[in-house]
């Protein structure tokens, strides 16, 4: 090897790393898979209003528990409400649910991790001690106590999900943080004079995120199940808006009357659930340069 | 003489370990009270074994660390107590070279950006065409091409790896290169490679270049002058041309003696040293190296040697150096050419590199 061999796939990488990470998204199968799925679920939410489905409000004495059939697809529940209908209007409440209080950890918890983690000191106790008190609560009792606290109505089983969530994200970021500070290149930057707040975004951040987004399309599968129980206690979606929490909670009364009422929010939820963790699974791995 | 460009005065640098409830926290002195002036324009190597703090020694002078004791002097001024702007303006004046080319890059960052950054930070004003056109003609310097800078440094080998970290370090056209071992973690053959390379820009940008290492051969090939250190302190002091040739400390010429020789019937007589490094958690009394020393002497555990001044620009921290020099010889290094053997071989596969790529 007189001279070092040519570096592998150069012609792939030659165009701008933004439609890189795009190419390498869109020859992943699963994560494209993944994401189809969540768009396909997004679409729905989105469209409830002008798709000609029945109200999901109204009740019908005559079609109580019906099994489906052509007039309702998905069968009736136990007032005569479509399933159908319910499922794609609970779409809304769920993702939103989902979505929003992840987003919520993510926001308070990653800089609070960073901060964490590459400061040390005095920052870092207090950070993590208070991280340590929430963890010691249960995550669904944490959120129940803040919705309670709150007040009942979706938007606060949001953010009560949502900062019930951080403290996980916190010690996940403070982790990472620390192994990834150690690291030479880390130390380069201070070489080169870089200002902190730049070493934090080009540095410390994007080598912290690949397992905080595994994490986060994780949490927002735990996220969408917490909004369904903080539903059954009259703590999120009031009804008889719909979600798919609070669908699956009332058929657990009727599981043997009509399984149907059960199944498709469950088939729903875990629909969503997998689509989000290809989509962070494929995300992952678009967004590491070494991968191929 | 030059003048003094780099200084260290009476350098320590303490890490605390261990401890808690209920422990004792032992302070390792990684270093301990290390002087020494590096002139403007010269290489100024420092050796020792792994752990004597050569690298702690580096990151002092570069103020990555914060000494514990003593201070650092560039070009007269104190770096101890620099803060933002005056902090900065040390970073485009003295750069380093990291040991490792696999974990001193940022693997999210495309060369281009790594090579651009010091650019971004020191020189502001520069447009983004004018940055990338700087990129370009410094990823010439160091023998790669324009277009590389699209890539990511996982694509390339370690020698080229290390190249990018050294274009990097150039960016901002500074006056003093660090290097902290920074061709051990290569290939022998690249080695020669990156080692040419540097002593080309040592030239090209007028630099003083302080290296740390291990590799002897290496160092009496590129260095003016040589600090050996043991256990955190200099023992030695002096001209490549008199450690080498008469090692005035005994842990130099044991430090010589292992050598390898690679041509049959040369070998020499081989100091071999008895027992383990001693911690730095724990340093012995008086000389530190008289737990090992095949000259030591009573009095050698108890008495502390200064580094003084024994022939002319050369120093040893020994108190019997002349007395060991008088009774066992100098120890020398003797070597026909200036190169090694070894040395030599790699400075042939090199011209045999540059001739295949020509060709």
């Amino acid at each position: 090897m007189a001279h070092v061999a040519e570096p592998a796939g150069a012609e792939a990488l030659d165009a701008k790393s933004e439609s890189r990470v795009w190419k390498k998204f869109r020859s992943h199968r699963s994560a494209m898979l993944g994401g189809v799925i969540v768009l396909f679920f997004v679409l729905l939410a989105i469209l409830a209003p002008i798709l000609p489905i029945p109200d999901p409000t109204a009740t019908d004495w005559g079609a109580v528990r019906k099994a489906p059939s052509l007039a309702h697809p998905m069968g009736t529940d136990e007032i005569g409400r479509d399933v159908m209908s319910r499922l794609i209007w609970g779409a809304r409440a769920s993702l939103m649910a989902g979505v929003l209080s992840v987003a919520i950890a993510l926001g308070i918890g990653v800089p609070l991790g960073i901060a964490a983690g590459y400061f040390g000191g005095w920052t870092d106790s207090v950070i993590s001690r208070c991280t340590e008190a929430l963890l010691a609560a249960p995550f669904l009792i944490l959120a129940i106590a803040l919705a309670a606290f709150l007040g009942p109505s979706l938007g606060n089983a949001m953010i009560a999900i949502g900062l019930s969530a951080t403290p996980i994200f916190i010690r996940l970021t403070r982790g990472q943080v620390i192994s990834v500070a150690a690291e030479d290149y880390v130390e380069s930057a201070n070489a080169i004079g870089l200002p902190t707040m730049k070493i934090l975004s080009r540095y410390i951040f994007p080598n912290v995120l690949p397992p905080v987004l595994v994490q986060a399309t994780l949490t927002v599968a735990t996220a969408i199940i917490a909004e369904a129980s903080l539903s059954f206690l009259g703590l999120g979606q009031q009804p008889p808006a719909p979600s798919w929490g609070s669908m699956l909670n009332t058929a657990k009364n009727f599981l043997n009357q009509a399984p149907w009422m059960a199944l498709w929010p469950g088939i729903a939820i875990f629909l969503v659930v997998l689509g989000f963790n290809l989509l962070g699974d494929g995300l992952r791995d678009a967004l590491d340069p070494r991968e191929t | 003489m030059a003048e003094t460009i780099l200084e260290a005065v009476d350098l320590k640098k303490h890490f605390r370990s261990g401890g808690g409830l209920g422990r004792k926290a032992s302070t390792v002195r990684a270093v301990d009270g290390v002087s020494l002036k590096v002139r403007q324009g010269e290489t100024f190597a420092i050796v020792g074994e792994s752990g004597c703090g050569k690298s702690t020694l580096a990151r002092l002078l570069m103020r990555l660390l914060e000494p514990t004791e003593g201070d650092a002097l560039f070009e007269g001024k104190s770096i101890a107590g620099l803060k933002g702007r005056e902090l900065r303006e040390l970073r485009r004046e003295m750069q380093f070279v990291f040991q490792d080319p696999f974990s001193s890059l940022n693997p999210r960052m495309t060369v281009g950006k790594l090579i651009g950054e010091p650019l971004e930070v020191h020189a502001p004003s520069l447009s983004a065409s004018d940055r990338r056109a700087k990129v370009a003609e410094l990823l010439g310097r160091v023998g790669l091409r324009p277009e590389h800078a699209d890539r990511y440094p996982h694509e390339f080998s370690g020698g080229q790896r290390q190249r990018i970290g050294i274009a990097r370090a150039l960016a901002t056209g500074p006056r003093v290169l660090i290097g902290d071992e920074p061709v051990s973690a290569l290939d022998v053959s690249v080695q020669a490679q990156v080692i040419n390379r540097l002593h080309d820009l040592k030239d090209e940008f007028d630099l003083t270049l302080v290296i740390i290492a291990h590799d002897l051969a290496v160092i009496r090939h590129m260095s003016d002058r040589v600090a050996v250190m043991y256990l955190g302190q200099i023992v030695e002091l002096g001209t490549a041309d008199q450690v080498f040739e008469t090692p005035r400390h005994p842990y130099t010429r044991a430090l010589l003696s292992a050598v390898p020789e690679p041509v049959f019937g040369t070998a020499r007589e081989r100091i071999a040293l008895n027992g383990e490094t001693p911690s730095p958690a724990n340093p012995p009394a008086g000389c530190r190296f008289h737990t090992r020393c095949p000259f030591a002497r009573p009095d050698c555990a108890t008495r502390v040697p200064e580094l003084r001044e024994i022939a002319d620009g050369q120093s040893a921290a020994c108190h019997y150096s002349e007395e060991i020099t008088a009774e066992h010889g100098s120890g020398s290094h003797p070597e026909p050419p200036a190169r090694t053997a070894g040395a030599e071989r790699r400075f042939a596969l090199y011209a045999q590199a540059i001739a295949d790529r020509q060709a």
